[in-house]
């Protein structure tokens, strides 16, 4: 087990290290390694490609924001009115509705997962939950297949803003999402202590973190010695400036909606500008069993419609977009059927997902929902589907085969097809 | 012990079983052997027995939530070798001193169980926290059977918050659940937490793979639907001051109490009728009347006789000492969720019913068993026993795993000697003040919650710099550090002190090393010294992982 402190500079370092000299020739070896690592990266192939992750927790909808049935039994009183793009959406979103050039809707996504949790993991990592293995979700796959190519990157790269996201399964905590708030304030990121004292105690650290993974042999104990890494680079990193979203101007901030959601957004094209491969943005309270119409309306589309519209245009403004492929998805959709409570229940059959950006085509509806929103008409599509075509989009070989812990051989998202309208 | 004690003790064994298990409740050989049987049907040796310091580590933080202080190792490491152990546990459980951390604990377990890590924070939320954890702190530290407990939660009645009229802290598990949806929550809940049943799919559709159909879930329902959370506001405002939860007549959705039913919808948008009846079939009358029947009285008699109480808390708490249970997750029981060992899962189940749900039996068994004990050590001959990498659990070493939120809290103040200042009203706000930056919601209604005291970076940020990290590393006057310096004979002997202290073992020759060069780097300052490798210690693995 190394840590690979970068090498610190000046007199103290050296005059700790002689003191130690004589202690075991593993610690001395682990400590006099630089980074090393990276000094190939200037010929690996630069992919700087990035995604961001709109998602919508509690299954929003989609019939009434994406594909709707204006007329039908089950349409909700919204109307759809005309975009940039070749489709329609709902008239509550105006605003997105100016960048759907950006965008595509897939509005044949069709799952089986209509629980929170299982939707949420089905969708998050493209398998199924499974109670023998964890799967790593979208974040840790992207962040795992682009981080190598961005030796300079200090700051974790799979950012997750808001919410909870989904985590590393058998790739490792190392691969965890680095949650904050929206406001981007990170918690204990200080610590006021010279820096060669801190090194100092990173040296004390790994001693006994050593001595317990060779006595006990397992897992977990290696794994910290990974996060303990980042940990420090993140501390000691000017990059983290880029989580300090309040230092955009207030346009801007305003621009994007002044709300967590809004700031989330705009603290995600920061992240990405700083080259984090990975950023999700969590908006909330879609689980709308009881009167939907009037909270989509009053408050979560206005919401959404501001962020989500300022997120694109300023991509698209900064010349991002290209690079940045943006996701937007809940665990599932709704029932077509109102219920008794003016509310619609979560519904996998038949819902849509909106995709752009990166090498991904913007401005199409894929694939057709039937008239009254209960089934999918065309090709259906599932989430390893749309994992895999956002890979495609990024650059990320989708032939890569991961080796779970049991050695069990799983294809990057779930092996999933290709969609073709989108590249 | 003199020599006619020792024949005197020898006559009364049987010959095969040695001298230490003559103590023992028969319970710890039935789990023993049916392990054991395991290990060899699977071929495999378990790992060496622990420690004797790093199973006292351990006994101290499953049973009453934290790391023991020095002193109370070297009271454990003067017992007799034999018989250490099994008195550790008993003080554990039976010694007053005892008592209130015990019950703290596991108040603290169950609040998470019953209510979440976040349940009672919403200014929304009619939950009292604080009536929650009183209640269960009274019902753990008077060794309340188990039953009674599960009774009490399911058929309570009363006001959520300590010193209200009525005041009964119980009421906190249902009080959010009943109202909103028609008690969906109070019926997957309830359901998933005693007897682990999965149904909350099953409120929409029948289930795909396990035996719940729709109509189960809203017959269980039923038994919630004469039940009614009141808001009860802070005069003049709207701000809620507590709840009350109530039963009254429910006069059904068909407005005839004396026949009172509910509707619901199947998927293809038919409605269907259902009555309360348990996941056994057994009926109840049904009438909407209180006075007739009250309805979670009969659900919680109907729980009481059902096995899967019995199995579903013994598989709780094993897991809870094991780190794995007999099924993953632990909560589902359901025939398509098949357990590691089924059959002590039932024996266990049923021993436990037999103790008339002696909580502090139960622990008892689990912690003198002999997989309990077992080192955390992972070798060539139990390779396969891996259940991280989705192999059944064999229980053929202790699986590390990362110590609870609160438990590193607890631990921390203990292992800093922390002064407890404030009332334990201050204190309890202090704490769960800290432990909420590490909950984070889904934005569900069903209340979802994941926390990232995970192993992640913001856990390791959080010890690094953290306040509670800069106390107990503090070297001011009065601090944990300043009164080690001063105490001791050498600086080894306060290194070694540190070092029992925190990680329960002396240091290993690289790591006096490391003190010694860190003791020349900070120009002799010993004091300086101790608080590198005290933060150095509180930051390792070891000390965040219970092992």
């Amino acid at each position: 087990m190394t840590m690979n402190w970068q090498t610190p500079a000046g007199m103290t370092r050296r005059h700790f290290m002689q003191h130690l000299a004589g202690s075991s020739a593993a610690v001395t070896a682990s400590m006099t390694m630089g980074n090393a690592i990276y000094a190939n990266a200037e010929e690996l192939k630069k992919n700087h490609k990035s995604a961001i992750l709109l998602w919508m927790g509690g299954g929003p909808a989609t019939i009434d924001i994406w594909d709707l049935k204006p007329g039908a039994a089950t349409g909700g009183p919204f109307r759809p009115i005309s975009t940039s793009g070749d489709l329609q959406i709902c008239e509550h979103m105006p605003m997105v509705a100016q960048q759907m050039h950006n965008l595509s809707v897939v509005r044949s996504m069709s799952t089986r997962e209509a629980d929170h949790n299982r939707g949420r993991y089905y969708m998050h990592t493209g398998y199924v939950p499974n109670p023998n293995i964890e799967h790593p979700s979208y974040g840790s796959v992207i962040a795992h297949e682009t981080l190598e190519q961005r030796p300079e990157l200090e700051i974790p790269p799979f950012v997750s803003i808001g919410g909870a996201s989904a985590g590393p399964g058998f790739l490792g905590m190392a691969w965890a999402p680095f949650s904050v708030t929206s406001n981007g304030r990170i918690r204990n990121l200080e610590m006021k202590l010279e820096d060669s004292r801190l090194r100092e105690r990173m040296y004390a650290l790994e001693m006994i973190e050593t001595g317990f993974a060779k006595r006990t042999r397992d897992v977990p104990a290696y794994e910290h010695a990974k996060v303990l890494k980042k940990t420090f680079d993140l501390m000691t990193s000017s990059q983290m400036e880029a989580f300090r979203v309040e230092k955009e101007p207030e346009e801007v901030k305003e621009r994007y909606g002044t709300d967590g959601f809004g700031q989330g957004c705009l603290l995600a094209r920061r992240l990405v500008e700083a080259g984090v491969p990975f950023v999700e943005v969590d908006l909330g309270g879609w689980d709308n069993h009881n009167g939907i119409h009037t909270i989509l309306k009053d408050n979560k589309l206005p919401q959404l419609d501001r962020a989500m519209s300022a997120l694109v245009e300023d991509l698209e403004q900064r010349e991002l977009l290209k690079d940045t492929v943006v996701i937007w998805m809940g665990e599932f959709g709704r029932t077509p059927r109102i219920n008794q409570n003016a509310g619609r229940d979560h519904f996998a059959r038949a819902w849509s997902c909106v995709v752009g950006g990166g090498d991904l085509k913007g401005g199409l509806a894929v694939g057709a929902t039937n008239s009254d929103g209960t089934a999918v008409d065309t090709e259906p599509f599932s989430s390893e589907d749309l994992m895999t075509t956002v890979c495609k989009g990024l650059g990320i070989s989708t032939e890569k085969t991961f080796t779970s812990k049991n050695g069990r051989p799983m294809k990057i998202a779930g092996g999933g097809k290709i969609i073709s309208e989108l590249v | 012990m003199s020599r006619f004690t020792l024949i005197a003790l020898v006559a009364f064994l049987p010959l095969s079983s040695p001298a230490a298990d003559s103590s023992q409740p028969s319970q710890v050989a039935m789990i023993d052997q049916m392990i054991e049987q395991g290990w060899e049907n699977f071929e495999i040796k378990p790992a060496a027995v622990a420690e004797d310091e790093q199973w006292c580590r351990r006994a101290f933080l499953d049973i009453i939530g934290r790391i023991p202080t020095g002193a109370e190792l070297e009271e454990f490491l003067e017992g007799s070798r034999h018989d250490r152990r099994r008195e550790l546990v008993e003080r554990l459980l039976h010694d007053d001193r005892y008592t209130e951390e015990y019950a703290g604990h596991w108040a603290t377990t169950w609040t998470n169980i019953l209510i979440g890590r976040s349940g009672g924070n919403d200014r929304r939320s009619m939950i009292s926290r604080d009536g929650m954890q009183k209640y269960l702190r009274d019902s753990f530290a008077r060794n309340k059977p188990y039953d009674t407990i599960v009774r009490e939660l399911v058929t309570a009645t009363g006001s959520t918050k300590p010193g209200t009229e009525n005041f009964n802290g119980a009421v906190n598990f249902l009080v959010d659940k009943v109202n909103e949806e028609k008690a969906v929550l109070a019926t997957s809940s309830t359901s998933r937490i005693f007897l682990g049943q999965q149904v909350q799919c099953t409120q929409c559709h029948n289930h795909p793979f396990n035996q719940w159909k729709q109509q189960m879930f809203w017959e269980f329902n039923s038994f919630f639907r004469q039940t009614r959370s009141l808001r009860r506001f802070v005069d003049g405002t709207r701000d809620i001051d507590h709840a009350e939860l109530i039963d009254q007549d429910f006069a059904g959705e068909a407005n005839q109490a004396d026949d009172a039913l509910i509707f619901y919808e199947l998927r293809n948008g038919l409605t269907k009728v259902a009555y309360p009846v348990f996941t056994d079939g057994t009926e109840i009358p049904k009438s909407g009347f209180v006075s007739d029947v009250n309805r979670r009285e009969e659900l919680a008699r109907l729980m009481l006789d059902s096995e899967y109480l019995d199995k579903m808390v013994v598989n709780r708490m094993w897991s809870m000492f094991m780190g794995y249970g007999f099924t993953k997750p632990v909560d589902d029981l359901g025939p398509h969720n098949p357990a590691s060992h089924p059959e002590l899962l039932e024996e266990l189940g049923k021993a436990f019913r037999g103790s008339s749900y002696d909580l502090k039996q139960l622990i008892t068994w689990i912690t003198l068993s002999r997989p309990y004990g077992l080192a955390p050590v992972l070798g060539s001959a139990n390779e396969i026993d891996d259940p991280s990498i989705g192999e059944m659990p064999k229980f053929s070493r202790f699986y590390l795993r990362q110590m609870s939120a609160e438990q590193l809290y607890q631990s921390m103040l203990t292992a800093t000697d922390a002064a407890s200042s404030g009332s334990y009203e201050e204190q309890e706000q202090e704490r769960r003040r800290w432990l909420s930056q590490f909950v984070v919601a889904f934005g569900t209604d069903e209340g979802d919650e994941a926390t990232t005291f995970n192993g992640s970076i913001p856990q390791a940020l959080m010890l690094f710099n953290g306040d509670l990290t800069k106390k107990a590393t503090d070297s001011g006057r009065g601090t944990y550090i300043d009164r080690l310096a001063s105490s001791g004979k050498s600086p080894v002997d306060r290194l070694n002190y540190l070092f029992m202290n925190g990680l329960a073992r002396r240091p290993s020759v690289n790591e006096k090393k490391v003190a010694s060069a860190l003791l020349r780097s900070r120009g002799g300052d010993e004091k300086e010294m101790l608080q590198d490798m005290w933060w150095a210690i509180l930051n390792s693995n070891e000390f965040i992982m219970q092992h």
